[in-house]
């Protein structure tokens, strides 16, 4: 009998394994254009997003009605003109025609100065002016009123300079962190977040339902081959494309929206990783669940997609949130991350701030892998 | 003609058969219509407030009052020191930090003047906007109260000697009075939840399409009809039919999930909303068609469409505006159909706009449609 030695079948296991991760490697490398999508799209949503996406509200459109068309209203209208928060497009004769031009969505708000505005203020010291606001956007109505009523408090402070106004409490506001209230700071962690999360989820969605749908996995199955090493071997050279991504969007981010990480790279990249398998192993269990390649992608994207946008914490205040909504976003891992990098990235805080979500993640991680461990089949149906 | 019945019935078989892939293409927009809206809440309240007082003073425990009565904010920490303060911005803990310097009441009242410091975490831009904004007008409305009392204070008590240089005749003042139109709660729910519609029909239709083209690219079956007398364009709009009709029935759900969860009622017509929507929808369907012919496999598909719907997404409108965009951005916005339904779906929603108004949406969408679909169809070959 020629059977191997026990020492020997550790060796020969490993060999397996390698052999297959080589294949696998292969299969990757062969599929020039997915490789071309896998680094190239979120290279170019980074760079977008990076560049475009802004909270800011500026350059709004509204229209001015001038009812008075005296020294103070002109002089208030170039205040309003002046300020970079508005774009005047145009100056209605009349107020009926600005449900049309709401309604065409041509201007966001409206500032009506009444007939005799200014010969009120000098007369009887008081005049109002009117401002409507489309609200079907309610922060940014609230925003632009918000600026709008700023521009008349500067002005009434000017007015009253000359009346010597007593006991004047000035603010003096610092913006930490983004002085210049960009976009990037915010959206680039959540952006990261959302391309990793989804990029490494959908990789492996597809890469054993593809070899149950071709058939291949009959071979596999009926091999000497452990289950283990199938799931590992499928996931390396997704970890790889993932761990590769993960370097071009930090040096992007560098070199051209000039956010380098402030914190400890070392400590980044390590959460980084352990992110990524978190969301392989999450990958490997839909596709283990899956009949079809189309049911695995779809559960990936619609399942994944949105709510890892919403509930990440990027585009919405997760604290605003129901209560039964942020037990929900407490289970999505890009949420943990994104505290992670903001942390790190933007803040530069050290491990002694990020080990609660450290924590979680690697938890997160491990439970999901293990029950993916569970629930594949070594039988076909 | 009749060939189209035939391929219609064979799309709609395989499109009925797959039970798995419809429950999944109708339930989860469907639990994500229901639940997304509650999470998209950026009306904001909740804002976490460190507060470092220094002065210990009447007027400074009336300022820590009326802010926290305010209902914007809310008191996490009450710190001794202004470092300790910013520390709790560091960790979260809180989104911006006010300092109340020593003898602040003492000085405002000697020098007539006197500062505050306000530090916010502007990581976050609207919060750190609205959170700054709504904090000055507080500390203004509380400057105005100190000076109402300050003056009835000095009068009272000292007679009309001091009043007067106190401020007596008031200076003149111009007042805001503002409204809010077509949305007078500033209820949140009314604008997401279209927009939000617009992103799950959008997601059906431009990849199913791919995908189902690319599924009978890989199982092979698309020799077959390409060998059949089969058109070009009856095949492709045999295709188109199907999802056509599933984002109608997608869109009619979402329009009665909205009525009956969030109570939104569109204002406009239906027959304006259902009119861009089959514009939209051939518009995005041709996008779908476009990738399918540029891609092999299913995986590709994916990656592709993956590609475009997160920056539909992300750059439509949804959640960010598209005005403060830069203008090489916009031009490119403009391109995309979401953006022009997004806008038609909140007026016509919330403001009850018709055709005359979103004419130029309407156009656009069109155009890019024709543009889209004419593309897929020169590219698509019916040699393999």
């Amino acid at each position: 009998m020629n059977w191997p030695e026990t020492r020997n079948v550790k060796e020969t296991n490993m060999r397996q394994l390698f052999t297959f991760i080589r294949k696998e490697f292969l299969q990757v490398l062969r599929d020039r254009k997915t490789l071309l999508m896998l680094f190239g799209l979120p290279i170019a949503q980074i760079v977008l997003f990076g560049f475009a996406l802004s909270n800011e509200i500026k350059d709004s459109r509204i229209a001015l009605v001038d009812y008075s068309k005296d020294a103070i209203t002109t002089r208030l209208i170039g205040k309003i003109e002046a300020s970079h928060y508005f774009d005047i497009r145009r100056s209605l004769a009349g107020a009926e025609q600005l449900n049309a031009a709401f309604k065409r969505g041509d201007i966001r708000m409206a500032v009506i100065f009444p007939q005799n505005f200014g010969d009120d203020l000098i007369h009887t010291g008081k005049a109002t002016l009117q401002v409507i606001a489309d609200a079907s956007d309610p922060n940014q109505a609230t925003t632009i009123t918000n600026y709008l009523e700023s521009i008349v408090t500067d002005y009434n402070a000017e007015l009253a300079k000359d009346a010597q106004q007593s006991l004047q409490i000035q603010p003096e506001v610092q913006m930490l962190y983004n002085p210049e209230l960009r976009g990037a700071p915010n959206f680039v962690p959540g952006v990261m977040a959302l391309v990793l999360m989804l990029v490494c989820t959908m990789m492996t969605s597809v890469a054993i339902v593809r070899e149950k749908e071709l058939g291949t996995m009959e071979i596999l199955l009926v091999s000497p081959f452990k289950p283990i090493y199938i799931i590992i071997a499928k996931l390396a050279p997704n970890l790889l494309i993932s761990i590769v991504n993960l370097f071009i969007i930090l040096v992007l981010s560098d070199v051209f929206l000039d956010l380098p990480v402030k914190g400890s790279v070392f400590l980044l990249v390590g959460c980084s990783i352990l992110f990524i398998l978190t969301c392989l192993s999450i990958g490997l269990l839909l596709s283990i669940n899956a009949k079809t390649q189309q049911a695995a992608m779809m559960g990936s994207l619609m399942g994944m997609m949105l709510p890892t946008m919403l509930l990440t914490g990027f585009l919405f205040p997760i604290e605003n949130m129901p209560v039964a909504l942020q037990v929900l976003a407490n289970l999505v891992p890009s949420r943990w991350y994104f505290i992670i990098i903001k942390q790190v990235m933007m803040k530069g805080l050290g491990f002694a701030s990020v080990w609660k979500e450290t924590l979680i993640l690697a938890g997160m991680c491990t439970l999901l892998f293990t029950i993916s461990l569970r629930n594949f089949k070594i039988r076909l149906q | 003609m009749k060939t189209l019945v035939f391929l219609l019935e064979k799309e709609f078989r395989q499109l009925l058969r797959n039970r798995q892939l419809l429950r999944t293409l109708l339930l989860a927009p469907l639990i994500q219509l229901i639940l997304l809206p509650l999470a998209a809440d950026y009306s904001v309240k909740n804002i976490n407030i460190a507060v470092t007082d220094n002065d210990h003073s009447p007027s400074s425990q009336r300022l820590i009052a009326k802010i926290t009565a305010s209902g914007y904010f809310r008191l996490t920490g009450y710190t001794a020191s202004y470092p300790a303060a910013l520390k709790m911005v560091e960790q979260d803990k809180a989104d911006l930090a006010l300092q109340i310097p020593a003898h602040f009441e003492r000085d405002l009242v000697r020098e007539n003047t006197k500062q505050l410091y306000i530090a916010i975490n502007a990581i976050e831009g609207t919060k750190a906007n609205l959170g700054g904004a709504y904090l000055r007008s507080i500390i203004g409305d509380f400057n105005d109260d100190l000076r109402v009392q300050w003056n009835m204070m000095t009068e009272t008590g000292q007679g009309n000697a001091i009043s007067a240089s106190a401020g007596q005749d008031d200076p003149p003042q111009v007042s805001v009075a503002s409204s809010n139109w077509y949305n007078p709660f500033l209820n949140f729910h009314l604008y997401m939840v279209p927009a939000i519609l617009v992103t799950l029909v959008t997601a059906i239709a431009a990849m199913q399409s791919a995908f189902n083209i690319v599924q009978e690219k890989e199982s092979g079956t698309i020799e077959q009809i390409n060998v059949s007398p089969i058109k070009k364009h009856i095949f492709i709009i045999g295709k188109m039919i199907p999802f056509l009709a599933l984002g109608i029935l997608l869109f009619t759900m979402g329009l009665l999930v909205g009525r009956l969860l969030y109570g939104i009622v569109p204002v406009g017509s239906l027959l304006v909303l259902y009119v861009s929507l089959v514009v939209y929808l051939f518009a995005m369907l041709g996008l779908g068609l476009l990738l399918a012919t540029y891609s092999n496999t299913q995986m590709q598909a994916m990656s592709l469409s993956f590609f475009f719907i997160n920056i539909f997404n992300m750059m439509s409108g949804v959640f960010t505006s598209i005005d403060s965009m830069p203008g090489w951005a916009q031009a490119i916005v403009f391109t995309f159909p979401p953006s022009h339904f997004i806008k038609i779906m909140r007026t016509v929603v919330l403001k009850g706009s018709g055709f005359s108004d979103i004419m130029p949406e309407l156009w656009a969408m069109a155009a890019i449609g024709v543009f889209l679909n004419t593309w897929a169809v020169l590219n698509y070959r019916k040699t393999a």
